[in-house]
């Protein structure tokens, strides 16, 4: 009687301690979402003040140039114009990825479709090793290798930090994202599209351009896009060479300033509550909202993707 | 010429074009290929060769010339973000792949952790700086800094968790629960041990993250640090082990050498050195990644 009363105890515990262990699970999945939520409640609280306590207005923040915060807590009064900042950003990723497309579009197809057995030994490990290099270090080459190059090469006006320098350092940074997700994409397109092409008589060029890209083409979306939101995102490596100057710039040869490179130089030297301040965290709320509008942008494609599959 | 004729000539023409097109674009491929695969290696091997080219001996000390504190700073806090976010992102891996059940609540993780991964990491730096700096009212301090290089390291290690249990075999499970195990004593004393290997590179992968990562720890760890390495006493400012302190590591280094650092003569030589000592530990990393997974391979597939 005792042996079995004795079992079904431990049985019973044994149930408990799964209860309790598929709670902590849980508990470790809510806690993902939660840290994500608390990080957008966080700074849209702080990025907000600039309009709530400050009194400027949407239309002002992003079409207006005219930067004239002032910089005591909680005097309000200046002028968060931060045209400036957003187009600096604008322009340098629209260039560095435009500079960056046909080369990490043409390698994904290069280590897929044109040369697989050096793609898979030699290429593709070297392509994934360079998505984790620290972008400081991108940056630091950028700064006393291309920086110096572009004064030289096209006498440019100041010393050569340039949207050109801080375009052609971001290309090179998100060229392995891009080609890692797009060489996965076509990756995965079935071979029974190839061999259909094939049979039809097509050449190889026809078969990728007209077959296997528009059969990928989703994912090298999502691929171009991560790369987009890496490009948005950096900070350090861009400041490195884009000069900081506040400025339009008025050819890409001339610097500029960015959101991310002010956010980086000035949040520290800013007093805390002050009207500069909070228009930091402004730029820094609306750089937030691209990236989620960006991240919900990659998570719908996926999502498609995954029940046409 | 007949009807018949010119159709056969134009079918002809079409044939010769598609081939040289498909000729050219080849080589345009061909040239792209090795154009990038060129220009990475001879990246690599300048930014190795230079950091290497100036090398004194005193790069290897503490002293301001020197990056060992900045070495020593930049292991302890990946150190800390991983005893941080490893239980925790193996706990969510474990979720995703075991309890999870389509619907909202999975549609949200999926999106958080997809956003914790491709944040912009200075935004996520500015939060660690609202929330463990200004609302604790510290100044800047190496623990800070783990919080938020763990948050980033969050998602590398759930998704490899999750990926890793998945693809297990389903024998694994049945097995373990026709023994009468239950769900959590399957995932612990079979799964997750199955799983180790590619839970391992998720682990390694966010070390390197927190390696390389410099923005976001610009406003929380610090750009400065002031170590004494006789200094043993753990509430002291100055000691190597207390977290409590401000703890610029190598990636920022590089950044503040440019910066705050001009002052010093050998800020060129201690930044192109933090570079070669970065960029070769990101191939060590990956080696060793490489080297998991091909053996995961090579025992899935039963050693071919």
């Amino acid at each position: 009687m005792t042996d079995s009363s004795d079992r079904s105890a431990q049985v019973h515990n044994s149930i408990k301690s799964d209860k309790k262990w598929q709670k902590t699970y849980t508990i470790c999945g809510a806690a993902i979402i939660a840290l994500t939520i608390i990080i957008g409640i966080f700074l849209v609280y702080r990025g907000s003040e600039s309009f709530t306590k400050g009194g400027h207005t949407l239309a002002e923040f992003l079409f207006s140039s005219e930067w004239q915060p002032l910089d005591s807590p909680g005097t309000f009064g200046g002028k968060i114009g931060s045209g400036i900042y957003i187009w600096g950003t604008i322009i340098t990723c629209a260039l560095g990825l435009l500079i960056t497309l046909p080369f990490a579009i043409g390698a994904a197809i290069f280590l897929t479709e044109i040369s697989p057995k050096l793609g898979k030994s030699l290429f593709r490990p070297a392509v994934e090793i360079y998505v984790g290099i620290p972008s400081v270090v991108y940056g630091w080459v950028g700064m006393t290798v291309l920086v110096p190059w572009i004064r030289d090469t096209f006498h440019a006006t100041k010393g050569g930090y340039s949207v050109l320098a801080a375009a052609i350092v971001l290309a090179v940074m998100i060229f392995p994202t891009i080609t890692t997700v797009s060489a996965d994409a076509i990756n995965s397109v079935s071979n029974d599209y190839r061999e259909a092409a094939y049979g039809l008589g097509s050449t190889k060029w026809q078969c990728i351009h007209k077959v296997v890209i528009p059969a990928a083409r989703s994912g090298i979306f999502v691929g171009v896009i991560l790369g987009l939101a890496r490009a948005l995102g950096e900070a350090l490596a861009v400041s490195m060479v884009i000069g900081n100057m506040r400025a339009f710039p008025a050819d890409i040869l001339s610097p500029t300033i960015s959101l991310t490179t002010t956010i980086a130089s000035d949040m520290g030297n800013t007093s805390n509550n002050g009207e500069y301040n909070l228009a930091l965290w402004s730029m820094a709320l609306l750089l937030f909202i691209i990236s989620m509008l960006l991240i919900f942008l990659i998570h719908h494609i996926s999502k498609k993707g995954a029940e046409n599959a | 010429m007949t009807a018949f004729d010119e159709n056969k000539e134009l079918h002809k023409r079409a044939f010769f074009q598609a081939r040289r097109t498909n000729e050219i674009m080849t080589g345009i491929l061909y040239g792209i290929g090795y154009f990038v695969l060129i220009f990475l290696i001879i990246m690599t091997g300048y930014i190795i060769i230079n950091g290497f080219r100036d090398f004194y001996p005193e790069l290897l000390t503490a002293s301001d010339d020197g990056i060992l504190n900045q070495l020593w700073n930049t292991i302890y806090l990946v150190f800390w973000s991983l005893l941080i976010s490893v239980p925790l992102g193996i706990g969510a891996g474990v979720y995703l792949a075991e309890y999870a059940k389509p619907g909202k609540f999975l549609d949200f993780l999926q999106i958080s952790i997809q956003a914790l991964s491709s944040l912009p990491s200075i935004i996520i730096g500015l939060f660690g700086y609202l929330v463990f700096i200004l609302m604790t009212g510290m100044r800047w301090n190496l623990m800070a800094g783990a919080l938020v290089v763990s948050i980033m390291a969050l998602p590398l290690i759930t998704t490899e968790t999750d990926q890793a249990i998945r693809s297990l075999p389903r024998g694994y499970s049945e097995g373990s629960l026709a023994l009468g195990a239950t769900h959590a004593q399957t995932i612990r004393k079979v799964l997750i041990p199955a799983a180790m290997p590619q839970i391992l590179t998720g682990v390694i992968m966010a070390a390197g993250r927190g390696f390389g990562e410099a923005a976001a720890l610009l406003y929380t760890a610090g750009q400065s640090t002031n170590i004494s390495w006789t200094n043993w006493n753990l509430t002291s400012s100055r000691c190597p082990l207390n977290p409590f302190r401000p703890g610029e590591t190598l990636a920022l280094h590089i950044w503040s050498m440019r910066t705050i650092g001009t002052v010093n003569p050998h800020s060129t030589e201690i930044a192109s050195f933090c570079s070669a000592i970065l960029v070769i530990m990101t191939f060590v990393f990956s080696l060793i990644t490489r080297r998991i997974s091909d053996n995961l391979v090579k025992k899935n597939t039963g050693g071919k």
